[in-house]
């Protein structure tokens, strides 16, 4: 009564998850961290609050009437010293001649926006009627907020990180330890051995996915508009893709250190330009080819497209290509490379 | 004779620019514990990684239990028990836990618990590997190699590194399996190993079997049966008048005095202690033991196994 070895080598890469808590918190609580710190400090604000300074009483009074409003009344040493630190973005103060000075910086979209309401609340104080009554209906979105744009882009994030890491790391620190060799001289077919990662990543990319996703959806709203058989469709892909680039650095490495090396450089560009954290359009045009190649930033755009405009995978063919891409070169490249040794 | 368990002819191998191995030739019979005795660099591990399939060779014929590695390792990886020489298991995972991933790898063999028991570490059943003692370790990767019940058995540097009580324990155990049959086939740097374990050894030196035998054949070979020390204070000996007394074979200058390679003791003593009289030298230290295979390499090489 044996068991099989694939079962053995799945409960050999169970076992050395578990029993590393490091990896059990880079995997699960990390991202879960990040979403929850990036999405309360870029939480929904009540558009349109502005906040200024005026140096007058009088001022004071009759821009609090207006509620869009946060007055403070300062000295106007402090008002100048308040706008220099960002906390107000205008000053309103009397002229010379009676008038109201507004000091602001006119390259700042708010201050220009609060510019308008100051001179609005100072105008109907001094007895302005609007002369055609308007009202407001307003609509506020779920998809197009900043933590919208985060969950997607942390999943994609959390697929490179764990099919990448778990992965490089694992097999260099046996092909090190000399035990890779060790497992070749005995009778088990060796693509058991690499097979058993694979397994691996499908048990645990639900997890891996399904917490941050969860999380998202459930504190903080963010929407779910596609289908979800192809967002998961959309993971896997991620996740083998990022596991044959894993498998392609670990092919030769000897060393932790070489292989962190060499995966640092892969990651690293991924992070900033793949539009994780901002957009990838961000980046000037020349760059953007190049950017649009890199698997993560297919990945991201596609999760986001599935996500959050319920777009189809037939719309988002060219990032499907991108990946299907990858993935393959880097599998074949990894296989052609491997050492057992 | 029976057919050979494992024979190796004329095999080859070059590293870039360092020849490893240098036409080999080895043959290991059924039931006998053969050793490959040499200094580091000699060529112990190419040769042995050659024989377990693990290393192309450049050139040669090697043949395991009457099978080529050709045409069939399939059922050679089934039948051979390999320990590498400094293999970590992985360090997470616990004893238990590592035979039984090594023993799902094999057809047929004892249980994992079975051959914990074989090598006696039921006590650190669950105990992880990083937590091991270096002895431990070194038990649980032969019980790794005992999973599949094999036919012959390669163990390259098994105790190297260890304590001496560490040693010891292992040389039990493997006294143990040669009790129990089987065919081993194991490499040492340590003269006195060999000599304890081995029917059969081989000496080998740059990638060569430069002699071959039982211990007592090969140290018998040398016409040396024991090695004198003698030690004569700061007074310098005057070497060519020992060298010409009875039973000498040769004589070496050491650290504050000589050494002797002689066949017979009792009628060289004696002439020892008269010429030292004689050269008006004082006597501080005389120390006497029986040639070893360190002394066999010696005599053959003109070096010591440990700083060769
Ligand atoms: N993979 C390798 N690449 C280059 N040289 C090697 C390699 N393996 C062994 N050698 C060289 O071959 C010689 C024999 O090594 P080895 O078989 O390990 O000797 P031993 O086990 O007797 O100490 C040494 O000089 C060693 O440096
Ligand atoms: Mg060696």
């Amino acid at each position: 009564m044996r068991s099989h070895p694939l079962f053995q080598l799945i409960l050999l890469r169970y076992r050395e998850f578990i029993r590393e808590p490091e990896a059990l918190f880079w995997n699960f609580a990390f991202p879960l961290l990040l979403v929850a710190g990036l999405g309360i400090a870029f939480r929904e604000q009540p558009p349109d609050i502005a906040r200024v300074a005026v140096v007058t009483p009088q001022l004071a009074q009759s821009l609090r009437q207006d509620k869009q409003l946060v007055v403070d009344e300062l000295s106007a040493e402090a008002a100048l010293a308040a706008l220099r630190a960002g906390k107000v973005t205008l000053i309103a103060e009397p002229g010379p001649s009676g008038e109201v000075v507004y000091r602001y910086d006119d390259t700042n979209p708010d201050a220009r926006a609060a510019r308008m309401l100051v001179d609005r609340a100072v105008q109907v104080a001094a007895g302005q009627t609007d002369p055609v009554v308007s009202t407001n209906a307003l609509v506020r979105e779920p998809g197009s907020r900043y933590i919208d744009f985060l969950v997607p882009g942390m999943i994609g994030m959390g697929l490179m990180n764990s099919g990448m890491w778990g992965l490089v790391f694992s097999i260099v620190d046996t092909r090190r330890r000399r035990l890779l060799k060790r497992i070749v001289a005995t009778p088990m077919p060796r693509h058991y051995y690499l097979l058993s990662f694979l397994c691996w990543r499908l048990i645990l990319l639900p997890l891996e996915v399904g917490i941050p996703l969860g999380f998202g959806v459930l504190v903080f709203g963010v929407p779910l508009r596609g289908s979800l058989l192809e967002l998961a469709v959309w993971c896997l892909l991620g996740a083998f893709t990022f596991g044959s680039i894993g498998l392609l650095i670990a092919s030769r490495a000897k060393t932790i250190e070489g292989a962190s090396g060499i995966m640092n450089l892969v990651q690293l560009p991924m992070w900033i330009v793949s539009g994780v954290f901002f957009s990838a359009d961000r980046f000037p045009a020349f760059a953007q080819p190049f950017i649009q190649a890199l698997p993560l930033t297919a990945l991201n755009a596609a999760l986001r497209a599935n996500m959050l405009r319920g777009e189809s995978m037939l719309q988002m063919k060219q990032q499907a290509a991108a990946l299907s891409v990858c993935l393959l070169v880097s599998f074949l490249a990894a296989l052609k490379l491997f050492r057992w040794r | 004779m029976p057919p050979a368990a494992l024979r190796v002819s004329n095999l080859k191998k070059t590293y870039k620019d360092v020849v490893a191995v240098n036409g080999l030739d080895l043959e290991v019979f059924p039931g006998e514990c053969f050793g490959l005795l040499g200094p580091n660099g000699a060529g112990k591990t190419t040769t042995i990684e050659i024989c377990e399939g693990l290393t192309e060779p450049d050139s040669g014929i090697v043949e395991v239990l009457g099978l080529r590695w050709e045409t069939d390792s399939k059922e050679l990886r089934e039948r051979l028990g390999i320990q590498l020489q400094e293999t970590q298991l992985s360090d997470k995972i616990t004893v238990l836990e590592t035979l039984q991933l090594f023993r799902s790898f094999f057809r047929q063999g004892p249980s994992a618990e079975d051959a914990m028991g074989l090598v006696q570490l039921q006590e650190k059943r669950d105990a992880r590997v990083g937590n091991l003692s270096g002895g431990q370790k070194q038990r649980l990767a032969l019980a790794c190699a005992l999973v599949g019940n094999p036919d012959l058995l390669f163990l390259d540097e098994p105790t190297t590194g260890l304590d001496p009580q560490a040693r010891r324990q292992l040389w039990d155990l493997i006294t143990q399996f040669k009790k129990d049959g089987r065919t081993i086939l194991l490499t040492t740097h340590y003269m006195d190993e060999a000599q304890q374990l081995c029917e059969r050894v081989a000496i080998v030196d740059h990638g060569k079997a430069i002699a071959r035998g039982t211990p007592r054949e090969l140290i018998t070979s040398i016409g040396v049966e024991h090695v004198i020390e003698v030690s004569t204070g700061s007074g310098a000996v005057d070497l060519e008048r020992f060298r010409s007394l009875p039973g000498v074979r040769s004589v070496d200058r050491i650290e504050g005095g000589a050494q002797l390679q002689v066949s017979e003791l009792h009628s060289t003593v004696p002439a020892i202690l008269a010429e030292l009289t004689h050269q008006n030298l004082p006597l501080t230290e005389l120390r006497t033991h029986s040639a070893t295979l360190e002394d066999v390499f010696v005599a053959l090489t003109g070096r010591h196994l440990r700083d060769a």
